[in-house]
């Protein structure tokens, strides 16, 4: 289940989001993933766990591997996040659009 | 016209842009006066700002406070840093939900555009942590309903 408040967080960090666009790719292990990174695969690991508990990243069990992917949905809800957000700045700003309407007494306008 | 766009900028920076018919001048007093925020500054249905206390001058005072018809609310604080009448406030704020989050240091810009105005407002969150956690909260409470709505999708 996605958690949007530690997703949010978990985005704050470069190498998360450099694993997520990997991982965009396709599954990858532990060590695929801290390849491009001069990481200890305890670091990644750490890195892995965020991105795992705000439910962006989910693991399968392939013998003694445990491939990463992408939650599905997961960027997504996200995203959906963000539209309702701005819906609600939009809301303000509409409001305010009328505000600075009513404020204007129509001013003759130059001919043109 | 009406376009918004809201987008992050490097780790710690929040912008949002939008183009407006009136004048600039309009746009500085809709934001600064308080009788006139009261009247716009109100997120999603169902909220109104009975408190509005907004001292338009270098360290000048700001507070408003929300109130939800189903009961509810929280309020902001902050203080004016910098005031270019008609063309550009600087301000600091922090919400308490009910604690105080960290401090929001906004800087909106109205400039001229055509007959009307395009406002910048540029926040910047002491971290990228602290920016995450503002993002995800909805920049404003009140979400809530929202929310639920989204985790119904999810």
């Amino acid at each position: 289940m996605l958690n949007l408040d530690s997703a949010f967080s978990a985005l704050a960090d470069p190498t998360r989001r450099a694993i997520l666009a990997r991982l965009a790719q396709g599954e990858a292990t532990v060590t695929e993933l801290a390849e491009p990174f001069e990481m200890t695969q305890p670091a990644i690991s750490q890195h892995l766990k965020v991105l795992e508990d705000a439910g962006l990243i989910a693991r399968r069990v392939d013998g003694t591997k445990r491939p990463r992917r992408l939650v599905e949905g997961g960027i997504e809800a996200m995203d959906q996040w963000l539209a309702m957000v701005r819906k609600a700045l939009q809301g303000n700003y509409h409001r305010l659009d009328e505000v600075l309407a009513a404020m204007e007494p129509v001013k003759p306008k130059e001919t043109r | 016209m009406s376009k918004m766009t809201l987008k992050t900028e490097g780790d710690t920076h929040v912008v949002v842009e939008r183009r407006f018919a009136a004048p600039p001048e309009a746009l500085y007093r809709a934001h600064t006066e308080p009788k006139l925020i009261q009247k716009w500054m109100l997120g999603p249905e169902g909220w109104t700002m009975p408190v509005c206390i907004s001292d338009a001058q270098p360290g000048g005072k700001i507070r408003y406070e929300w109130t939800h018809a189903n009961g509810g609310g929280f309020h902001l604080t902050g203080e004016y840093l910098e005031l270019e009448p008609c063309r550009r406030i600087v301000h600091v704020q922090r919400m308490y939900l009910p604690d105080p989050t960290p401090d929001n240091h906004i800087e909106t810009r109205f400039d001229p555009d055509g007959a009307g105005t395009l406002m910048t407002m540029r926040m910047t969150l002491p971290d990228a942590q602290t920016r995450a956690a503002m993002l995800a909260s909805g920049m404003e409470r009140g979400m809530e309903a929202s929310y639920v709505r989204l985790e119904g999708v999810v």
